[in-house]
This record gives structure tokens, C-alpha cells and sequence, in this order.
């Protein structure tokens, strides 16, 4: 028995097949194609050709890939989205679109509508649903919208409603049509929501080729039984239907992959993790095995959205970063010679001092030729190294929760430029395959459900608030492929809310399970 | 008179935000708001307080309530139409000659600019506080014995309520009902006032300096310490502490945020630290055991880097900041105002000293 996860990277397309025992037994690399497709059909063929393992013992097969974010970035293939808003004559000061990207509005249309409807903070009714409304509005838009998004006042507290307006627009325009609600994807605060659901109903056509392509390219290699898996941004996996419904999830499954298959090879599963690329290197923090999710609001192609993302800090150091002394003053970074590195770098007869180069010159690394940098003067090495370590020292400190030193796994290709010694880490781990930890991350992924509601603790009682949370939270993950015996409940997070009578909580729930 | 465009709400919702001392709420939705008013009918129009007649009318507007409702239950945007025609009636006015903010503050340095754009209203340069306060009686207007009633308050329902209550502890207790039957959040107009009492009660240029901040916080392509040089000369300030934030307690009372920060210092701070004691707003700051700064003088937190405003909802480990102290109104500095928001009132055991003695006594001492 068989698993092959590919992770599709900004430089490198990666893919590996682990045993029933999570053992490696092959990996392969090659470039990331332009129209992302080529580039896994290359490194799967490779990985199959090179392993010669027998295909009809693959069981699954996981993607983690970058076609969403591509696709929102450069603005292409998106649908066209109308938005309705439940809340009227509530929230009418600010439209949908506000403060979009001018460019990105064009692309999905623009079209809106602030219907009645929505929920008070407490679960009263702001406004009740009018169908006629509904379908009047639906007569108009017609076949001028091919996703709809539904965003409810409160609908965090209670969606019947936009549960409600989906099955009308099921009814109208079929059982087919992509409808995204919003309560099934962001948490409190309108805008930010808003703003994730209508990027979630833009994504429906990417996610459709995307995972079409990969069914696809798996059948032409002759893997025709294997359970086909997509990775989200929280480490765990959903079904190719799951991920139609909810393609945002898998921007930034990248860095979270790599953090958390580098945790799995260090085997360690509270740890911060360090991954440096050619570019960037990206430092995440793991919770019993999953990635720390950012608290604050965060920006894709510059739209303010709150769904969980992974938080991670991305600092301009790599093992290409471009090394520069100005008045005695070191600098390294934020630019980098990419991919280009094996050109331009000095060890490899290039005339741009980079990271690795001082790495070479002090024997951390050994690649190109070290006469090209024996000439460089230790001390200036050294202090470079300083600074190296300054950048990152200032990273994983913004990263802490209190100030005792922390562990660090390190991996990715860039990482011989990281210094052994760095201020406020007890200890450093530099595990084996590091730089495949992405794709290892992509295979060993679980399933996992979410649940977040408000909750009046003085009229539903803690302990039942909790139990139905955690319910609906298994019933999400069951949706999204999860083995129901196997789910357990891995997280909650409960939130006082202030000025709410009561005793209203935010309460928040999340559980993890095998794949079926 | 001078317009306030896009580019002028920008710079004052984040000037605001400093002034708001880690309190007033988070400034992008109220932003928002305001961004799509002037979007949606022009510029809005400022008046100094030189510029206004005595004897004319003004109503201040702003928003009561839970940030946390705010964020999800925001305002239809004409609510004041209304409001403003039945205060006018009631009060006997035929004319409300323009609007004013009630605070600085992320929210409700915004309000206003909505309503007078809606409205046509011309904003007048000043508000009651200068800076952000928690209680509906902490304001300029009050320490100088005008009631804050006869008040309106109303939601997006089309609710609108008048009370006329016996003091101003009063308007509190029922407005504070009144607002989470509303939904936890709604929008207010108290503390009317006419141009005579607006020049002698306010605190005047307010708006313009909130800009004046914003624009110097927002400016591209500079050095953080000239920024910041540049920021203590326009509002008198001190730059009291660079630090890390080591720790955060909190504990929610009473609808409020209470709780206190402990930096680490760095840079050239590096080996101090420092306490601040903050009850929404950012009161006390104690440098190496001694107090430096207390309300109702300004503590504002501003990130190490970009200068950009922290509030007490956003405070978390790590996070790099500098703490800037600047002197509050004279008003709040009179016998009555330490009486209203001084220390002893926020339950602090501290005379109130002005920042300018408490720093001059730090250096001497050096602390």
C-alpha cells in the first residue's frame, strides 16, 4: 500500500510515495510549469518511472497546490460572482466591493444585492427572508452570474438563512450551480467575511480544472483506485467534492505543508519550524502537530479576508539573497538571485555575492567551487553571518508567545545559510529529506472540521454549547472524507465577549480524523 | 473652510486612532463608512471653530456600543436624517448648523464625517475629548456644567429615542440599555451645543491634527525616527519606551477591557522596562518602577517599525512598539477634570503630575 502527495511550489513541482508505514520510498523534483498541470504530470510520471512500484497498490493520492492563489494573484479564470448581503436596511453604508482592487471587481462582475434578513448579535431576527425578493432578484441576474456568494448579518450565530437562500437558488438555477456561504467559511466581522466568501465563489472554475487535472493525470499513469485528496491550509486534507465547495481553503496549504512535514520528519509536534527557499524563508509554529493559525486579518491579492490561515511570518532570506557591504554597513536581502543561483552565485562562477557563497566561504556548505570564494576575508564572512542570524533571531521572536527558547526544525534547500547559533533557540534540528518536508507534509495529512458559533452560556448551558459545536464540527469533517470512529476533538477556543449580556462566548472547535 | 476628500479620512482615521490611546475601536470599518459617504456625495466640508456664529446649532453624532457588533452589524448610513430633524424639533431649532465628533478615536472620529456628508452638514474642527474615554460624562463639554441631554439615539430599524435625564450619570444607565435592545451597538447624538459653548467647551483643531498625525504615520519611504521626531514636535510628545511586549494580562469587567502590558526594552532602551495599565484606554505607564506618564495625559502605543497605532485589543507577545506620551487638554488638567478621568477615578492611588513634570523628574533622576 501506496501514497503519493505532490506539492506544487513557486520554483518546484515535488512528489513522494510513502509506505503503509510512512517510510519514504521515493522522491523527485522538477520545475513548476507555467500552467502548473505539465509540471505534475512530469514529476509523477518521474516518481512512477523511478520507483517502479506496483500502481495498483497506490491507496491515496494528495495534491497540495498553488492554482487558487495563481489565480486570484494574476486575476484569471475567475467566475462571474453575484453577492447577496442579508441584512438590509442594515449594513447598507458600505457595499460589497469597497476598497476592492478596481481591476478585480471588473473581473467578477461587480454584481451585488442588499437584500432583507440577518440575525442580531444575540440570535434575534434583524430581518426575515423575503423569497420573492430572492427570486426576482435571481430572474434579473439570470445567466449574467455563474457562483453566487451569501453573506448573512450574524450568520456566524445562525445560517439557517443563507442555508436557506441556497436551496432557492438551487431551485432556480439547478442542483449544480456553486453557491458559497459564508457561515461555512470566515468567522465575525462582516467585511473580512464577505470578502473570503466572494473570492471562495470566484475559485469555482480554477478548482474545477485543477482537481479535474489531476484525476486526470493520475488515470493516465494508470492509478485509477486511489482515493484523490486535496490539501487545505490547515494541514489536513478534503475530498475532491469538498474542495469544490470550498477552494479558498487551499490557499497557503504550501508553507503549511512544509512545516508540518518537516515536524513529522523531526518528529516533534510542538516546535517552530524554519524553511528557507531560494527567496524567502517562511518560519510557522506547530500546536500538537498543526499549524498556528493567524489571529489578525489577512490579505489575498490585496482583499482583506478572515478564514484561517496558517500564521506565518515570510522574511527576504534565502540561499540566494544578495549579499552588499555599503560604508562598512552588511546588508542581506530582501533580494535574491532565485533561481538564477546557479549562474550568478560566486562559487559557481557568477559575479553576485549571495548567502550561500559566505555559507561556502566558512564551511557550512559545500557546493561549487570554494576557491572562487577563498579570497573573502573570515571576518566579513562572519559578520555576514551576523546578520544572517539578526534577521532570523528578529523572526522567530515575533513568532514566540513568552519568551523562553524555543526548538527549531530546519529545512528547505536554503537552509545551510542558517547559522548554527541562533539567539533564543535552545536547539536546532535538521532532519533527513528536509527539502521534500513540503510534499512529505501533503501525505501525511488527516481530515479535520471546524466549528465557531457565538453562544449565550446563560441560556445554553457551557457543556451543551460545547457538545453542539463539537458535533457540528465532526459533521464537517465527516463531509470532507473523515472516518467518523476515528474523529477526535483536538482544539477549542472559547472567547468572552465583552458588553455582550449573558455571558456570550465565542466559542470555537475543531477535530481531526483518519481518512476513510 | 477647506474639503476633506478620501486622502484626509485616510490620514484622520489613523491620527484619530493614535489619539485614541488604545482605545475608540478599530478604525477600517468605521473608514469604510466614511470612504463611501464621500464616494457617494462629495467632500465634506470643515470649519474651524473661528468660523462658526454663537449663536448657531450644532449636534455632535457617534456610535455607543460593542466593537465587536460594529464589525458584523454595521449602520444603513442615513440613520442621522432623521435623528437630527426630531433633535432640531424638540429642542425648538429650525437649523442644525453642522456637526462635530464626540471623541478621537478609530470609530468615532469617522461617524461624523458620514453623517455630514449624508446630510450636506458642514464637520466643525473640534470634539469633547481630544483623546478617547470609556463613560459618557468624560467629556469636556460636561466639566463646564452643559447637560448631555436632551439626546437622541437610534439603530437602523428607524428606532429613535429622546431622553432628557436629571444628570449625566443617568444618560449613561438608560442610553446603555437602550443600546443593547438596539443590538449592542447604536448610534448616539448628545452634549448639543451652540457656537458659543462649542468655542468655550471644545477641544478645538482636533480633526486637522488627527490629519496632521495620519499623514506623518502614513508617509512612505522614511525613516521611522524622523518620523517619529517630527510626530512629538506637532503634538508636544515624549517618546517614553521602545520595547518588545513580554507579556499581556487581561481580565473583562463591567463591559470593559481591563488589564496591563509589561515591555522589555530594546534599542536604546535595552535593559529597562516598563508597565502599562490600560482600561480600554492606555492610563498609566510606569518606566523601571516609576510612574511616567498617567491619564488623563495621552500614553499612545505605536508600532516599532510603521508607527501605526496599537490598540489594546491587538496587543499580543512580541509585538515591537514604542510608547509616546503627550500632555492632554488643559480642561482635563483643571481640578475638575483630574476629578472626572484622572487616576483615582479609574481606580489608580496616584496625585495626578503632568507628563512634563513626571518626565523632567525621570530624566533628572535617571531613570
Amino acid at each position: 500500500m501506496y501514497r503519493i502527495g505532490i506539492d506544487v511550489g513557486g520554483t518546484n513541482t515535488d512528489a513522494i510515495i510513502l509506505d503503509e508505514n510512512h517510510h519514504l520510498i521515493h522522491a523527485v523534483k522538477s520545475p513548476t510549469s507555467l500552467d502548473i498541470k505539465t509540471g505534475i504530470e512530469t514529476s509523477l510520471r518521474n516518481l512512477l518511472k523511478e520507483s517502479n512500484i506496483d500502481k495498483t497498490q497506490i491507496t491515496h493520492a494528495m495534491l497540495g497546490t498553488t492554482q487558487c492563489t495563481n489565480a486570484i494573484v494574476e486575476r484569471k479564470k475567475l467566475a462571474q460572482v453575484g453577492v447577496i448581503r442579508l441584512g438590509y436596511p442594515a449594513t447598507a453604508s458600505v457595499a460589497p466591493y469597497t476598497s476592492w482592487p478596481e481591476d478585480m471587481v471588473q473581473k467578477l462582475s461587480g454584481k451585488y444585492a442588499l437584500v432583507h434578513g440577518g440575525y442580531e448579535y444575540d440570535g434575534q431576527v434583524l430581518g426575515e427572508v423575503d423569497k420573492a425578493e430572492i427570486t426576482a432578484l435571481l430572474e434579473e441576474w439570470g445567466s449574467s452570474v455563474e457562483s453566487i456568494a451569501v453573506i448573512g448579518v450574524f450568520s456566524s450565530i445562525k445560517n439557517d438563512q443563507e442555508l436557506q437562500i441556497r436551496d432557492l437558488i438551487h431551485q432556480v438555477y439547478g442542483p449544480e450551480f456553486p453557491v458559497s456561504c459564508s457561515s461555512l467559511i470566515g468567522s465575525v466581522g462582516l467585511i473580512e467575511r464577505e470578502n473570503a466568501t466572494i473570492l471562495n465563489a470566484a475559485l469555482c472554475k480554477v478548482i474545477e480544472t485543477t482537481t479535474q487535472g489531476f484525476v486526470q493525470a493520475l488515470e493516465e499513469e494508470g492509478i485509477t483506485d486511489a482515493a484523490v485528496f486535496l490539501c487545505q491550509n490547515d494541514g489536513t486534507l478534503m475530498s475532491i467534492d469538498y474542495a469544490k465547495q470550498f477552494p479558498i481553503l487551499t490557499i497557503a496549504c504550501g508553507p503549511t505543508n512544509s512545516i508540518r512535514g518537516a515536524s513529522y520528519l523531526a518528529k516533534i509536534k510542538d516546535t517552530m519550524v524554519l524553511d528557507v527557499g531560494g527567496t524567502t524563508s517562511d518560519i510557522g509554529v506547530l500546536q500538537d502537530g498543526f499549524p498556528r493559525e493567524s489571529s489578525v486579518a489577512v490579505e489575498v491579492g490585496d482583499i482583506r479576508t478572515n478564514f484561517r490561515m496558517p500564521d506565518i511570518i515570510s522574511v527576504g532570506l534565502g540561499g540566494g539573497s544578495i549579499v552588499r557591504s555599503e560604508n562598512g554597513k552588511i546588508t542581506v536581502g530582501p533580494d535574491s538571485v532565485g533561481y538564477k543561483i546557479g549562474q550568478e552565485a560566486l562559487v559557481f562562477g557568477g559575479h553576485t555575492l549571495t548567502t550561500t557563497d559566505i555559507a561556502v566561504r566558512l564551511g557550512l556548505a559545500d557546493v561549487g567551487d570554494k576557491s572562487l570564494v577563498a579570497h573573502l576575508d573570515e571576518d566579513f564572512a562572519k559578520k555576514v553571518q551576523s546578520e544572517i542570524a539578526a534577521i532570523i533571531e528578529q523572526a522567530i521572536d515575533k513568532m514566540k508567545t513568552s519568551s523562553g527558547d524555543v526548538e527549531l526544525v530546519l529545512v528547505g534547500g536554503g537552509s545551510v545559510v542558517i547559522p548554527d547559533t541562533i539567539r533564543g533557540v535552545s536547539h536546532m534540528i535538521k532532519p533527513e529529506n528536509g527539502g521534500v518536508a513540503n510534499a512529505i507534509g501533503a501525505c501525511i495529512a488527516q481530515i479535520s472540521g471546524q466549528y465557531e458559533q457565538i453562544y449565550i452560556y446563560s441560556t445554553e448551558p457551557r457543556e451543551d454549547s460545547l457538545r453542539d459545536a463539537q458535533e457540528k464540527a465532526v459533521k464537517q469533517a465527516v463531509l470532507a472524507g473523515a472516518d467518523p470512529a476515528t474523529v477526535e476533538l483536538v482544539e477549542v477556543e472559547e472567547t468572552p465577549l465583552a458588553y455582550h449580556p449573558g455571558n456570550a462566548t465565542r466559542l470555537r472547535v475543531k477535530v481531526v480524523g483518519n481518512m476513510k | 473652510m477647506r474639503y476633506l476628500d478620501q486622502a484626509a479620512v485616510e490620514n484622520i482615521a489613523v491620527g484619530a486612532a493614535f489619539l485614541g490611546t488604545g482605545g475608540g475601536g478599530d478604525s477600517y470599518i468605521g473608514k469604510l463608512m466614511a470612504l463611501s459617504a464621500i464616494e457617494k456625495f462629495g467632500p465634506v466640508k470643515l470649519f474651524s471653530v473661528d468660523e462658526i456664529q454663537d449663536e448657531d446649532f450644532f449636534i455632535p453624532a457617534a456610535m455607543m456600543g460593542a466593537p465587536s457588533v460594529l464589525v458584523e452589524k454595521f449602520p444603513k448610513g442615513d440613520e442621522f436624517v432623521k435623528v437630527f430633524q426630531k433633535l432640531a424639533n424638540y429642542l425648538g431649532k429650525e437649523q442644525i448648523a453642522g456637526t462635530f465628533p464626540m471623541e478621537a478615536g478609530g470609530v468615532n472620529s469617522m461617524i461624523p464625517i458620514v453623517v455630514a456628508a449624508q446630510l450636506g452638514l458642514p464637520l466643525i474642527d473640534c470634539d469633547g475629548m481630544g483623546r478617547a474615554f470609556p463613560e459618557l460624562q468624560m467629556v469636556t463639554f460636561n466639566l463646564d456644567g452643559i447637560p448631555a441631554t436632551p439626546m437622541a439615539i437610534t439603530d437602523e430599524k428607524g428606532n429613535i429615542g429622546i431622553f432628557e435625564t436629571i444628570d449625566n450619570k443617568w444618560t449613561e444607565r438608560l442610553a446603555r440599555v437602550a443600546t443593547v435592545e438596539m443590538g449592542a451597538s447604536a448610534l448616539v447624538s448628545l452634549y448639543p451645543a451652540t457656537g458659543a459653548q462649542i468655542k468655550q467647551s471644545g477641544v478645538h483643531h482636533i480633526v486637522t491634527l488627527s490629519e496632521q498625525i495620519g499623514a506623518i504615520i502614513t508617509s512612505k519611504n522614511r525613516d521611522a525616527g524622523d518620523k517619529l521626531q517630527e510626530l512629538l514636535k506637532l503634538v508636544s510628545g515624549y517618546e517614553l519606551f521602545q520595547g518588545k511586549i513580554v507579556d499581556v494580562i487581561r481580565e473583562t469587567k463591567g463591559g470593559f477591557n481591563l488589564g496591563q502590558m509589561h515591555l522589555e526594552g530594546i534599542e536604546a532602551f535595552k535593559g529597562g522596562e516598563m508597565k502599562v495599565h490600560f482600561q480600554n484606554e492606555n492610563l498609566i505607564a510606569e518606566k523601571n518602577g516609576q510612574v511616567v506618564a498617567m491619564t488623563p495625559d495621552l500614553i499612545c502605543l505605536v508600532d516599532y517599525e510603521t508607527l501605526s497605532p496599537v490598540t489594546t485589543e491587538s496587543l499580543k507577545y512580541g509585538k515591537r512598539v514604542r510608547v509616546v506620551g503627550l500632555p492632554a487638554h488643559e480642561k482635563w488638567r483643571t481640578e475638575k477634570g483630574v476629578q472626572t478621568v484622572g487616576p483615582r477615578y479609574f481606580g489608580y492611588d496616584y496625585d495626578y503630575v503632568a507628563i512634563e513634570e513626571l518626565v523632567k523628574k525621570a530624566v533628572a533622576e535617571n531613570v
